[in-house]
């Protein structure tokens, strides 16, 4: 119990700082609640929609329930979200919410009102609907006019006002059309028993048509489609996205060619990422080996050299592999100094792979050179010896006694450098131009741009999903007991 | 002064008065872009006000960019930080849209011009939403290297040169997204400027944009920050590159680099702050306090002297003189000026708040093949 | 024995300095016999392990010639000199099985698989280690990695195997045990062996001959029995077993026997080794067993002195018995635990003596 209590600062610490954040960014790969949220009555309505065909769109009351959704979104700033959301499943849908958002009281709705106030004024009274809705049994079967009702009342009325909106008798009519006759009766309302009667009168102010007249976009089976299929609270859709597929027609399908980018770019960091771990092991495994059997005061000033990059700022150390490799850098101007190339054929060794590969290769050196030679100075001299003295030569010692033991160095380096460079963006962001960049800068991109967290968060999730199987593979065959830090 | 008011409640409040300024000091979070532009706001706008002021303090913050995306982040945490953003017009509409700016009356709060036309006449058709108060007009457009060998003495005379890599060959720098982009692409493969944005409201359109850029798209550097062209054009790592008017102006006239200015086919934008809603009244209070200084006629005047962009009410207009350090007239530096324009890209922002997440989307997707 | 099996290894005027400036062994010559075991003994820093370094090839010597088997070895690198190595920590290698470390040395020498394996069990049945083959040297325990080390360094039968204090690691009671195993080894293998330590029972014990170390220079090349009943220089007598010294001045000296008048003023006899004119400083050292405190046991012609009792220890099989014998209160006196053995009480004056012969008058 003590023992828990000591260590309570540091497990809250992880939890929130920790596993909190990545249990949200689980929740948030799969979270779809904002259609339902701002689109309640639509994604209600459109349940029972199976489409035929290109010309078999939703019925009627689809598009009033769409309507009065919209109005309250409107009011309530929150159309153009749902407008993004879908948009990530299919451009083209975001600007059709946002001019329908901005166009929507341009829509006549005005025959609804007067179709319900012309049968009865009391309909004009807000006192009489609240009468009215507060018996649950009509609100249970009047559900979207209900909710209207009520949101009317707290978004939208102020004491001057007597008379709801258009979209509440709207909504009305859209639940008045889908109940049958002896449920009407049932409920014992005349006006409501009236009203039902000639509601179909109303087919002439078609709210569909006045969608479709606005922007033909409405009038497209396949944005009713995305907004059917994303509805439901939860979805696959970010994580079908992030690995190039998407919830089509038919089910789960490719994307368009010119759509798929994220295999590649899934493929591709992991390829570069390998790279520079290979490029780091080559590199710092013979800096750490000297490091290891030099006298202390030349390691010592070699190991501060080691570490100087941690010292500098990521960006200036970008920065000046930038001016090294650009065509009119160092290198280039060397280069052409000495005539090994010619000034109109400068080499391209930046915003490109090799640029991305180089930069990084040299921020991470020291995670590879530090436990290398960690394990390293743990190596001691006599198991050099005692090869030799059986009879091996240099490279054979080295190759079967000193190597081997010095792997976990290695290992453990790898998996730092591995680890690091799959979730870098700042430098293949700066140095790696379009061909470059990693998964990790789309990630970035989706957080801070585009704002589509959820797929922002699916791909964080393969990304993370990648490393634990990567790290438990590791584990299988070289074993993370076998990983040493020194 | 309007604090007394608050001071007021506070000590009655809390039933004692604290000697002590430090109390009653306010720190106003400002958003910006950084860099030359910060600065010249800084200079005209905030030590002015903090000379008058003593109690209120600025944070500076250097997020412009990411206004959106922050303000989201920070509706959905429920923690505001922010008191006023600078934020570019298709920006300030998205926010607008989606209620994370407050919807302001212009002439209730901003200064009227010293003539008495009330500010929503002063800044006119600038004002492009309820949200937004104009600042500056700026425009995006090309600076090119006057000592490229292989041009053979050809300067750049129109946008379209950009997409010319037989006259023109050499790197170009283009913002890493659509906006701009897509227009200039059209235009020089055919389509009337005035035409554009209907071209690009289908798919046919926006294929065709892409198809264009195609052609240039191995020569292109694409930037994200304002500085990288200027930067790039001076180390002759691009011949010729997009950027804000202002970044040249410094580049050219200031750090006197071989560079031009091609006026051709700049594209018009606006820049103004939006006030974050939700703000505690307190806030909100100093905010509107700071906002009608800062974007009245004269400080609005007086932050062309200080960078080359043209202030947003008309008032301000004949005010604008030299630059405060190198001398130099300013008028002829505007994106306005009328020689500048002869051609302009009316960049139409309420068109991409519309459709900047279908062509994101796209134009991001075509530029990771 | 043929001349060159007296002189198997063979260090020849062998100087080594590491600085250019000091030097850490002057001017060596030594020769070992084929199938000798010799030890290097000596305090840390005397040069032994450099020698044995030297030998081995893993430090050049700086001047002088080194030859194996009538080869000059300076130039030759340690893997093509066929010496085995036996070292202080064993150097298993630990990412290896016992088997493999054993095969090591055979794989390097491309020798096949079953004459491999043959001679790995072999080595392995040698120290009795059969049933370890498979365990990783981590898994064994300190006398297990001894006789793994040593089955290594004989496995590829090399004809000379130096091994660098390979007991150090050990408790006393395994390392006395491992003593008589190397021994018989070495007696059944009749392999030449190069022993280094600073421990001077074990040097005792295992070997031919020891040499002796010193600051860089031998100081004595002996037998064990030789070394220790005859220490030619004061060194070596502190340094091999235990011993009592006394001070004094030559008086007369001849052919066989001297006379030294201690700084307390006593005149004793003693057998001349290494002083040679009267007038002299001098060292005198008799072992303390060849001191008696029983003037009945004392032979014809033993010289007698009187001593005052200090301290008396009884340690089973001996009595230690601490007296002040001529100003020095640390001299001591074992006497065997005999039936008729008197122990003596602090603070009694007693008549001790010895023979002449035994008491060795040194350098001082």
């Amino acid at each position: 119990m003590r023992a828990l209590l000591l260590i309570a600062p540091l497990l809250a610490f992880v939890l929130i700082t920790f596993v909190m954040p990545i249990a949200d960014m689980l929740f948030r790969s799969v979270e779809n609640g904002i259609v339902s949220d701002i689109l309640p009555r639509t994604s209600a309505a459109i349940k029972d929609w199976n489409s035929q065909g290109v010309d078999d769109l939703p019925h009627e009351n689809v598009y009033r329930n769409l309507l009065v959704d919209l109005t309250i979104a409107v009011k309530r700033r929150t159309q153009t979200r749902v407008g993004s959301r879908l948009n990530y499943e299919a451009a083209g849908i975001s600007s059709s919410f946002r001019r329908v958002g901005r166009g929507l009281r341009s829509f006549n709705t005005e025959p609804y009102s007067n179709y319900f106030i012309h049968q009865d004024e009391n309909w004009g009274d807000t006192g009489y609907l609240e009468q009215l809705f507060s018996n649950p049994r009509i609100s249970a079967a009047l559900p979207s006019s209900a909710s209207a009702f009520r949101t009317w009342q707290t978004d939208f009325s102020s004491d001057q006002i007597i008379t709801p909106d258009d979209f509440v008798f709207v909504a009305l009519a859209s639940d008045l059309s889908t109940l049958a006759n002896d449920k009407v009766s049932d409920l014992g309302i005349d006006s409501l028993r009236t009203a039902h009667a000639d509601i179909d009168q109303l087919s002439t102010s078609s709210i569909k048509h006045m969608f479709i007249e606005f922007d033909k976009n409405w009038g497209d089976v396949n944005l009713w489609k995305t907004i059917k299929t994303f509805s439901p609270r939860y979805t696959d859709g970010y994580f079908l996205n992030a690995v190039d597929l998407k919830r089509g027609i038919d089910g789960v399908e490719r994307r368009d060619q010119s759509e798929r980018i994220y295999l590649v770019l899934f493929v591709r960091t992991a390829v570069m990422s390998l790279t520079i771990t290979v490029l780091c092991i080559l590199l710092g495994y013979p800096v750490a080996y000297l490091l290891a059997h030099l006298p202390l005061r030349k390691a010592n000033l070699l190991l501060i050299l080691v570490l100087l990059p941690f010292w500098t700022s990521l960006l200036v150390r970008t920065s000046a592999w930038k001016v090294l490799l650009q065509q009119e850098g160092v290198i280039n101007d060397i280069l052409v100094t000495i005539g090994l190339v010619d000034d109109a054929a400068r080499l391209v060794m930046i915003n490109n792979q090799f640029g991305t590969i180089v930069a990084m290769s040299h921020i991470l050196l020291p995670f590879m050179i530090l436990p290398l030679y960690s394990v390293m100075k743990t190596i001691p001299p006599s198991y050099i010896r005692a090869a030799r003295s059986l009879g091996a030569t240099p490279f054979t010692a080295f190759w079967r006694v000193y190597f081997p033991q010095s792997l976990p160095g290695i290992g453990a380096g790898s998996v730092l450098v591995f680890i690091l460079a799959v979730g870098y963006y700042i430098t293949p962001e700066l140095v790696g131009g379009v061909k470059g960049t990693f998964i990790s800068n789309r990630i970035a991109y989706h957080i801070s741009s585009s704002l589509n967290w959820g797929l922002g968060a699916a791909l964080g999730t393969l990304l993370l999903v990648a490393v634990l199987i990567l790290y438990w593979v590791y584990d299988r065959i070289v074993g993370i007991d076998n990983v040493k830090l020194g | 002064m309007k604090f007394s008011k608050v001071l007021t409640a506070t000590s009655s409040a809390v039933g004692l008065v604290v000697a002590g300024s430090s109390l009653f000091a306010m720190d106003l979070t400002v958003v910006s872009w950084g860099g030359a532009y910060s600065q010249s706001q800084i200079d005209a706008y905030h030590d002015p006000y903090m000379a008058k002021n003593p109690d209120v303090n600025f944070i500076y913050d250097e997020s412009g960019a990411e206004s959106v995306a922050r303000l989201r982040a920070m509706k959905e945490a429920n923690n505001l930080t922010w008191d006023l953003v600078d934020a570019v017009a298709s920006d300030a509409i998205r926010l607008c849209d989606e209620g994370l700016a407050m919807p302001i009356d212009a002439d209730a709060v901003l200064a009227s011009a010293p003539d008495g036309t009330p500010a929503s006449e002063d800044f006119g058709d600038l004002i492009i939403n309820e949200c937004f108060i104009p600042q500056i007009v700026y425009s995006t457009t090309f600076g090119y290297r006057t000592d490229v060998d292989e041009w053979n003495g050809r300067t750049p005379s129109t946008v379209c040169d950009v997409f010319d890599l037989k006259n023109f060959p050499g790197k170009r720098a283009l913002e890493k997204r659509p906006i701009n982009n897509m227009e200039w692409a059209l235009h020089c493969d055919g389509v009337a400027l005035s035409d554009v944005y209907d071209v690009l409201s289908s798919d046919e359109g926006v294929a065709r944009a892409l198809a264009k850029l195609d052609t240039i798209k191995d020569q292109v550097i694409w930037w994200s920050a304002g500085a990288d062209t200027p930067q790039l054009l001076a180390d002759g790592e691009i011949v010729m590159g997009s950027t804000y008017n202002g970044r040249l102006f410094n580049l050219i006239v200031e750090k006197g680099a071989p560079v031009d200015m091609l006026w051709d086919a700049q594209a018009f934008d606006l820049d103004g702050w939006i006030i974050p809603s939700g703000l505690p009244a307190d806030r909100l209070e100093a905010v509107f306090d700071f906002v009608n200084f800062a974007t009245d006629t004269q400080r609005l005047a007086d932050q062309a002297k200080y960078i080359s962009y043209g202030p947003a009410r008309k008032s301000s207009a004949p005010l604008v003189g030299k630059h405060a350090t190198l001398g130099v007239e300013m008028g002829p530096h505007m994106p306005t000026a009328p020689e500048n324009s002869r051609n302009v890209l009316i960049y139409d922002y309420v068109w991409w708040a519309d459709f900047r997440d279908d062509l994101d989307q796209r134009f991001q997707a075509w530029l990771a093949q | 024995m043929t001349e060159s099996d007296n002189e198997f290894v063979c260090f020849k005027n062998v100087q080594k300095s590491y600085d250019g400036k000091i030097l850490v062994v002057k001017d060596l010559n030594l020769s070992i016999g084929r199938g000798e075991f010799l030890t290097m003994l000596g305090p840390s820093g005397s040069g032994k392990t450099t020698c044995l370094l030297m030998l081995a090839g893993f430090e050049t010597a700086t001047h002088g010639q080194i030859l194996l088997d009538g080869k000059t070895i300076n130039n030759i690198p340690p893997h093509k000199r066929g010496i085995g190595m036996v070292f202080q920590n064993y150097a298993l290698f630990p990412h290896m099985s016992v088997e493999e470390n054993l095969s090591f040395p055979l794989e390097v020498r491309s020798m096949g698989r079953s004459m491999r394996e043959q001679k790995v069990k072999h080595a392995l049945d040698m120290v009795q280690m059969s049933e370890f083959a498979t365990r990783r040297p981590s898994q064994l325990s300190g006398g297990q990695q001894q006789r793994i080390a040593l089955a290594r360094a004989l496995v590829f039968e090399p004809e000379l195997v130096l091994m660098d204090e390979p007991l150090g690691a050990l408790d006393k009671q395994l390392r006395e045990h491992m003593q008589f195993e190397i021994k018989h080894l070495h007696e059944r293998l009749k392999v030449t062996v190069v022993y280094v330590t600073h421990d001077q029972t074990e040097a005792l014990t295992m070997s031919d001959r020891v040499a002796v170390f010193d600051d860089g220079i031998i100081q004595q090349l002996a037998s064990p029995d030789t070394l220790y009943e005859e220490p030619i220089n004061s060194f070596v007598a502190q340094f091999v077993g235990e011993n009592n010294t006394l001070t004094g001045v030559v008086e007369k000296i001849d052919k066989s026997s001297a006379t030294v008048r201690l700084d307390s003023g006593d005149m004793i006899s003693a057998m001349p080794v290494n002083i040679h004119k009267s007038g002299e400083r001098t060292q005198v050292s008799i072992r303390p067993e060849r001191v008696e405190t029983d003037m009945k046991r004392l032979p014809e012609g033993g010289y007698t002195i009187s001593a005052e009792v200090l301290e008396f220890i009884y340690m089973g099989d001996v009595f230690r018995t601490r007296l002040k014998v001529a100003g020095n209160d640390d001299f001591i006196v074992k006497s065997r635990n005999s039936p008729d053995q008197s122990r003596l009480t602090p603070g009694e004056t007693i008549k001790i003596g010895w023979l002449p012969q035994d008491c060795r008058a040194l350098d001082a």
